[in-house]
């Protein structure tokens, strides 16, 4: 039973579990979208003339009580000017992030909301990033009235109160302008200095040639005073922190490649090397942009502030009030309902809870809580509304707090010296030193003007060309090959950390069990069709986990109607129909008494128990041969926010060598990767919850293992498809072997360096020659490294798994 | 001879006309979503724009 059924939906055909289903005519769709589209097609048997809002699946007039009430907080004028694009008084502009977009129907559906509503004017879908911008007008409709419509239509918005203060996205063109001017300048470059090279002397040459070299001149300018400029930045704070690094050198070649280059036009003594100078700067930012890969559809700065909504309902003295999450304070009355998020830390003052706290501490299970217990900023409650009293503000809240720790605060760059940096200090004193004795033979043998030249022209050609090229092609190509296998890093740093890993550490709820899934065994009578219908139809309308699991777990078969159905919270639930009383619910809801270790829900016909499901943690299929590939090289830990219950079941299945911490808290995870650090490890921690951000901001590779993309990652240094797990011995493979792979492209680099140099020190480095060599050893080196990284990552990357 | 002034002139301005064309092509944001406008386009085709004159026809 364990394994369902995969679906797919009647419309566009992708694949969905039954859970996420929207049925309509016996058919499974995998959202509204699709459904709204095929009841369309369906009703006006393909024809094309049709209106959206003429669609019985859309309906907009009667939003239901519930959505309206949970975007109250839109009515706030403060709140609504944060969230507004633009707003001119008479025409507003709202983008929303809306998570549910993943097909065309979702892009179709959402494109037409002008015509659901006649005050939206305008609606636009960003697929990739998963965006929908709405344009309308502020007098005839408000915020709230947009966002209820798209709830209605099963698109809600996720509005978090990360959306408060972001900045207003600065988009990264800058590079995109720099390479296209770039290109510009060097294609016309290469044509200009083209007759020079053919035609060495005679009339032609002499009339035009003093044209030609003034444009290329001008033609450079932009390329060194704007496309190059970062690379001049660069350099500037590298020596003010004393840091030799590639761009010290980048700088000083083309720095010295256009006061020479520029000096012998201006002097009417040669041609110069615009062509080179240009051709070296768009190589350069041509490996800078292949290196820039953005998912984006991806985050990887997301704390807890996306997780957090912006408001909840607050009671002063008597009256329901909307309140932002920051003003609230101790003492404050706040009202939860039904799967919203505690949002500081407090006392629970009505009602019973049944809190989840899966993302916070790793609890698998949802914990009851009674009046009078306090609870966590960041739990989920199940089931009815409760209320509660804060304690303390949202920035002091036991979680929350986490982001105040120092490796949330400074944002310099790990420790790690990238490995060009650590060739090119080296490589630099090799250069100056070579410039200099060459400058003082040719002093003394030739006189001061020629050992100028001899020292320009030891800078021009020893410019790392192929050495800062091969590292951003190298990791950029890896980083691509990486992302078809679904795993998604935040920039190159990252392969080359992952390459230096020698201790991993897992979190255990949600990464090596599956998130929120238990294996079910059913114990007891064969069911009946009806009984199967029965229960399916009663786990339904609870929002328990467990009845979401028997739920899903259920075949699809047709929905019974009962005369009664009641829901006690935290016990179970009660249902009749005709006379004949159902329970499925825990061993006292059904008088039995509990055992603690197992969790079992009974179900019960008029007071007989017919059967019980059996849940167990559904650990991850492939672990067992993970963990024995893994360790062999690297030691692992596995940490735990649940109780040491599964340690048994863990012993059993992994290797001996492995560590096992349990009751450990979001501080404990981060201690714990401090202290492996403090050791001298290098460490990798993969987790998947708020309750891991710590740990994963500390280690040196912090990987979020996701089932769906689309959810909330806590920030990270890279994103894991979940069942990509196994994959991982092959991801640090392919990393280690890039390294090598970046060494050998050096060591070509040396060598065409040699020949270079051997020109300039001997005083033969013409323009000619610098044309040549330059392109052929960026272009080689950059076909080196893609060929191999591309060999690699098809070798070591199992596709079958 | 001269003629090549004239045509090295002519043939820079047009390569900085397609420059200026590229770069503010970027500026408009075209290179930021170069997904949805392909599903946009079969999505009109398969569907069509409403018309007005259908419309009438219908009712």
């Amino acid at each position: 039973m364990s394994q369902k059924d995969r679906l797919t939906c009647y419309h566009c055909g992708l694949e969905m579990s039954e859970d996420e289903a929207v049925w309509f005519d016996d058919k499974p769709f995998c959202c509204n979208g699709c459904k709204t589209v095929y009841e369309i097609l369906n009703q006006n048997k393909l024809s094309k003339y049709y209106k959206i809002n003429h669609a019985p699946g859309i309906k907009t007039d009667q939003i239901d009580e519930q959505i309206k009430q949970k975007y109250a907080y839109l009515d706030d004028p403060d709140i609504e000017e944060k969230l507004l694009e633009f707003d001119d008084g008479t025409t507003k502009v709202v983008n929303f992030y809306i998570p549910n977009i993943h097909c065309s129907s979702c892009i179709w559906v959402l494109e037409n909301l002008d015509k659901l509503n006649e005050n939206i004017s305008h609606s636009e879908v960003n697929f990739p990033t998963k965006n929908v911008r709405i344009t309308y007008k502020a007098s005839q409709i408000n915020l709230r009235q947009i966002v209820e419509i798209l709830a209605a239509i099963a698109y809600p918005p996720l509005i978090s109160l990360e959306d408060l203060d972001r900045d207003k996205k600065h988009s990264n063109k800058k590079l995109l302008y720099q390479l296209a001017i770039a290109g510009f300048a060097f294609g016309n470059i290469m044509l200009m200095s083209l007759p020079e090279y053919i035609q060495g002397h005679g009339f032609w040459i002499e009339k035009f040639a003093p044209l030609f070299r003034w444009l290329m001149l001008v033609l450079s300018l932009p390329v060194v005073f704007y496309a190059a400029r970062d690379y001049f930045e660069s350099a500037i704070k590298g020596l003010q922190k004393r840091i030799v690094n590639v761009d010290i050198l980048i700088a000083l070649g083309i720095s010295v490649l256009f006061l020479r280059s520029s000096y012998e036009v201006i002097s009417h003594t040669g041609t110069g090397y615009f062509d080179s100078l240009t051709g070296l700067v768009f190589f350069l930012l041509l490996g800078k942009y292949f290196q820039r890969i953005t998912y984006d559809y991806l985050s990887f700065e997301r704390d807890y502030k996306s997780y957090f909504p912006i408001a909840v309902t607050k009671i002063e003295q008597g009256v329901e009030k909307i309140v932002q999450i920051k003003n609230i304070i101790p003492g404050d009355r706040i009202i939860i309902r039904n799967e919203e998020i505690i949002p500081v830390d407090s006392v629970l003052m009505h009602n019973d809870a049944l809190i989840d706290y899966s993302f916070v501490t790793g609890e698998s299970l949802p914990v009851q809580k009674k009046i009078g217990d306090k609870l966590l900023a960041g739990g989920k409650q199940k089931g009815s509304y409760i209320e509660i009293e804060a304690v303390s503000n949202v920035d002091n809240s036991y979680l929350t707090k986490l982001w105040g720790r120092e490796a949330f605060l400074d944002d310099a760059l790990p420790n790690i010296k990238s490995l060009t940096d650590k060739i090119s200090h080296y490589f630099t004193f090799v250069i100056l030193s070579i410039a200099l004795l060459a400058g003082i033979y040719w002093w003394i043998s030739s006189g001061f003007s020629i050992a100028i030249w001899v020292v320009t022209a030891v800078l021009i050609v020893a410019c790392p060309c192929a050495l800062a090229l091969s590292a951003p092609f190298a990791f950029g190509n890896i980083l691509r090959k990486f992302g078809y296998h679904h795993f998604y890093l935040k920039n190159a740093q990252v392969i080359e950390a992952l390459s230096q890993i020698d201790t991993i550490v897992f979190d255990k709820t949600g990464t090596l069990t599956r998130q929120d899934k238990y294996q079910i065994q059913y114990h007891g009578q064969a069911l009946s069709s009806q009984q199967i219908a029965i229960i399916k139809t009663m786990t339904k309308v609870s929002n328990h986990p467990l009845s979401r699991l028997i739920y899903e777990n259920m075949p699809h078969t047709k929905t019974v109607q009962f005369d009664e159905i009641k829901e006690i919270t935290g016990q179970g639930i009660q249902a009749q129909i005709a006379g004949q009383i159902y329970k499925i619910g825990s061993a006292r809801f059904v008088g039995l008494t509990e055992v603690a270790e197992a969790t079992e829900v009974y179900f019960e016909a008029n007071g007989q128990i017919i059967g019980r499901y059996i849940f167990e943690a559904n650990y991850r299929q492939g672990l067992k041969k993970l963990f024995h590939i893994l360790q062999s090289k690297y030691d692992l830990y596995i940490l735990s926010g649940d109780n040491s219950s599964e340690k048994k079941a863990l012993e059993a299945l992994l290797p001996p060598k492995v560590s096992y911490f349990f009751n450990q808290s979001v501080h404990d995870k981060m201690d714990f990767i401090q202290n492996l650090q403090e050791q001298g490890r290098k460490v990798m921690m993969i987790g998947d919850g708020l309750n891991d951000a710590g740990a994963l901001q500390q280690a040196n590779v912090g990987i979020a293992l996701s089932e769906n993309t689309n959810v909330f990652t806590p920030s990270s240094d890279g994103i894991l498809k979940a069942d990509k797990l196994m994959q991982l011995p092959d991801f640090l493979k392919v990393s280690k072997q890039t390294k090598n792979i970046i060494y050998m492209s050096f060591v070509i680099a040396f060598f065409y360096n040699i020949i270079g140099l051997a020109f300039a020190v001997t005083n033969h480095l013409t323009p000619i020659v610098a044309a040549i060599l330059m392109p052929i050893s960026s272009i080689s080196i950059v076909i080196f490294v893609t060929l191999l990284t591309n060999l690699i990552s098809k070798i070591l990357i199992n596709r079958k798994l | 001879m001269i003629a090549l002034y004239l045509t090295i002139f002519v043939s820079l301005i047009i390569a900085l006309i397609f420059l200026v064309l590229f770069l503010s092509s970027v500026k408009q944001g075209q290179y930021e979503d170069t997904y949805t406008p392909s599903v946009r386009m079969i999505l009109e085709d398969e569907f069509g724009e409403d018309e007005p004159e259908t419309d009438q026809k219908e009712e």
